[in-house]
């Protein structure tokens, strides 16, 4: 049996690994080297510049606003998406109390299910135009519109650079939590129905339960889901490109690492120094998702 | 002019048995695997096709080569080339088959190709997302057209080529002296109105700043907004206009200093009182909201009478045919004189040859894509071009007794007006970050009561980060 075991797992391998390190390697490298090039785009021959590109970077004002961004985005988005979904999906599930000896959602919750996932299902840039409509500066903009009703003159709320970044995170967070909700409560599902029974009998509120019963026993998928909305916190770039004035603005105000790559690369024609920013949002993704997986480690329950 | 270097065009046996080697190794599947990545393309020209030269032929087109082009689809649309200048191109080489070609967003479309060595012919490089032509120059990736501006033309007896054209259009197009881009329609910028709505409320376009301040009150007190620009998408039309005010203060070398990125040129007095006088307009007779719309949709409140004036460029009339009410009658005044004391006149004009045209220098057929701007060139190439787009071309007196609309008539008298007082910089196409720069700045000094130092103060920072920067190629003007 142990004869011929080499060649077999090869045999399965070798397909799939190659067509993993052509396109995701062998790219991932080539950015690497790029990243030491003054390379323009244009010519087929980059000139190697060593580091001068990172040192470039450190002075950059609008890489380390990007930055910033991402740090915003990382603290809110996750932070709101995951409370509003499990909120929904405690709800969902056993917020509508016990009847005939079992839980159930509240009312309806079937038909809240599937409409909370509709955002999920939509493509990034039809939201992006959806909500450029949304928050259309004058009154024909459904917000602005509502506001209108109460006398309440137009906001221009991507023009306005204190709040357009986090009119993006809206959206983000809209767009998201359908999917956690359903996470949630496939992770609800799984927790065995006696021991919320055994809760109730103790005369546990819907408040107690949710905090000491749910909360722990959804640990795992909670990690998850952090370590999810931590790496989509450093993407953004499909809403930035479509929903903010001047891709980005204004005047930088919403930018992320995504766009200024894509800015730098095709309108300034610099891919070499766009590289080095593809670079520097590697190691900060990973080295984030390395953290939260040590940080959050601890001993799971046994069910 | 100087006779271009002819070298590689001019096969030798051995370079010829050469290239026929490389062409046969780039064959095989592994080196043409390589040849797709960055650094293992072959940087000498492939076989270029190439004709006999005769009077009827001056460029040496091969009639029987292929031509592929691609066009802009944008604001002037694609019909000029498809029922215009491909069938002139036919008609003179039945044999070529022309390969006509449209994108929206050139870039996007063209640049893999110019990174793998195998480019179309001849390119209009325009639009939001048009390729670096810097750049592109800097990277030998564009043909030198002084044989082109040197032939005879195609159907005005006795000139050449150079001679036809509006005085500035070769230099438009000339990267540190050479000419590499043909800037093919010529546009006059100003600001735009409704002459229906002017004759209605029997006002007069401005001529001083204090008519315009005045209309524009008169304008507010009719419940219209006096003046408009889109700032999410469009912030340029506006900085144009700044500038304008600025050469009009203190003469066209203000820009010239600008596009040579001399010390301290965007902080000098002209363009720090154009900023505030443009940013005081910006603070009283602007609506907060047209920051987040985009052109398309502030050109429309225009044609629904909200929006008085409008800057743009003499495309805007084109673009809006679908839009614009019957009688609407677009018309076009020259930004109005600053101060008393103004270096030019109140006709001085910001026009410029603009829509890039250029031919790729690695393509298989440069000399045919050279061949098909001259047919552009020609006088009916030119004329066709005008009564399908409403554009002027930069051929002179194409379109002499032809009236085709009110807002080209418009401009036409306008340009006429102007004599030689017409102006133009090049800087927002050399340097793209100082472009991008410029339209934040330029919605902050408009929109968000940024004042006038802060704008200049900031568009020198960013021009002496460009001019530091040893990966930007410089240029001069």
């Amino acid at each position: 049996m142990r004869h011929g075991r080499y060649p077999f797992i090869v045999g399965f391998l070798i397909v799939p690994v190659t067509i993993y390190v052509t396109f995701v390697i062998a790219p991932y490298l080539q950015a690497f080297y790029l990243a030491m090039t003054n390379w323009r785009g244009v010519s087929a021959n980059p000139k190697f510049i060593g580091l001068d590109n990172f040192q470039r970077l450190l002075q950059d004002d609008i890489f380390w606003k990007a930055i910033r961004h991402h740090g915003v985005l990382l603290l809110v988005l996750p932070l709101v998406a995951i409370a509003i979904a499990l909120v929904f999906a405690f709800l969902l599930n056993v917020g509508g109390g016990s009847r005939g000896g079992t839980l159930r959602g509240v009312w309806g919750s079937n038909f809240y299910r599937i409409v909370f996932f509709f955002p999920q299902v939509l493509a990034v840039v039809i939201i992006g135009v959806i909500f450029r409509r949304v928050y259309a500066p004058d009154e024909s903009g459904l917000l602005n519109g509502l506001l209108g009703v109460f006398g309440i003159d137009p906001i221009p709320i991507m023009a306005d650079r204190n709040i357009a970044l986090f009119a993006i995170i809206a959206v983000l967070v809209w767009q998201a939590v359908g999917f956690y909700v359903v996470l949630f409560s496939a992770g609800m599902a799984s927790v065995p129905k006696d021991i919320y029974e055994a809760a109730v009998l103790d005369g546990a509120g819907r408040a107690s339960m949710f905090f000491r019963v749910t909360l722990p026993l959804l640990r795992d998928t909670l990690q998850v889901a952090w370590v999810y909305l931590g790496i989509a916190a450093f993407d953004a770039f499909a809403i930035v490109q479509v929903l903010s004035i001047e891709q980005g603005g204004p005047d930088g105000a919403t930018t992320v690492l995504g766009m200024e790559i894509y800015r730098n690369a095709f309108s300034y024609s610099q891919m070499g120094y766009a590289s080095a920013m593809g670079v520097a949002l590697f190691f900060v993704t990973i080295t984030f998702a390395a953290l939260t997986l040590r940080v959050s480690r601890r001993e799971t329950i046994e069910l | 002019m100087s006779v271009p270097p002819d070298s590689t065009s001019d096969l030798t046996r051995r370079t010829l048995l050469r290239r026929a080697a490389a062409a046969g190794l780039l064959a095989t599947p592994a080196a043409g695997l390589l040849s797709a990545c960055v650094g293992g393309g072959e940087d000498e020209p492939t076989d270029q096709a190439e004709g006999e030269k005769s009077a009827t032929n001056p460029l040496g087109v091969d009639g029987k080569a292929p031509l592929e082009i691609y066009i802009f689809n944008g604001g002037l649309g694609t019909k000029y080339a498809t029922d215009v200048h491909v069938p002139s191109y036919k008609k003179a080489f039945p044999d070529a088959e022309v390969k006509f070609n449209q994108a929206e967003e050139m870039a996007t479309v063209l640049q893999p190709r110019f990174t793998s060595n195998e480019p179309p012919d001849m390119v209009n490089n325009a639009g939001s997302k048009l390729m670096d032509q810097g750049a592109l120059v800097q990277a030998g990736q564009v043909q030198d057209l002084t044989e082109l501006f040197n032939a005879p033309s195609l159907d005005i007896p006795g000139k050449t080529v150079k001679d036809t054209l509006v005085p500035g259009t070769i230099e438009q197009g000339s990267f540190n002296g050479k000419p590499y881009t043909l800037n093919y329609a010529f546009t006059t910028f100003g600001l735009w109105y409704s002459d229906k709505l002017f004759q209605t409320n029997g006002w007069t376009p401005p001529k001083t700043w204090s008519d315009f301040t005045a209309l524009l009150d008169k304008a507010k007190a009719a419940g219209k907004t006096g003046y408009a620009y889109a700032g999410a998408n469009a912030a340029y039309y506006q900085y144009l206009v700044i500038l304008t005010t600025a050469a009009k203060i203190g003469g066209a070398d203000v820009l010239k200093n600008i596009d040579n990125l001399e010390d301290g040129a965007w902080t000098a007095e002209p363009v720090k009182q154009a900023a505030q006088l443009w940013g005081e307009i910006g603070a009283k007779y602007m609506d907060k909201a047209h920051l987040g719309l985009q052109h398309t949709e502030v050109q429309l409140q225009q044609n629904q009478d909200k929006v008085v004036f409008y800057p743009s460029g003499s495309w805007l009339e084109n673009e809006q045919t679908k839009d614009t009410p019957a009688g609407f009658n677009y018309a076009v005044v020259p930004v109005p004189s600053a101060t008393a004391s103004d270096k030019l006149p109140q006709t001085a004009i910001y026009a410029a040859a603009g829509e890039m045209y250029f031919v790729a220098a690695k393509g298989k057929n440069p000399r045919g894509g050279m061949e098909y701007l001259r047919h552009m060139l020609s006088k009916e190439g030119a004329k066709g071009f005008t009564q399908l787009t409403k554009v002027l071309t930069v051929v002179q007196g194409a379109t002499e007794g032809l009236t085709i609309s009110p807002g080209l008539t418009s401009s036409e008298t306008m340009l006429k007006a102007a004599g030689s007082d017409y102006f133009a910089y090049r800087w927002d196409t050399w340097y793209k970050k100082m472009d991008d720069e410029c339209r934040a700045a330029t919605n902050e000094l408009m929109f968000n009561g940024g004042d006038a130092n802060k704008f200049v103060t900031r568009m020198q920072k960013v021009a002496d980060e460009v001019k530091k920067d040893p990966s930007i190629e410089k240029f001069k003007r």
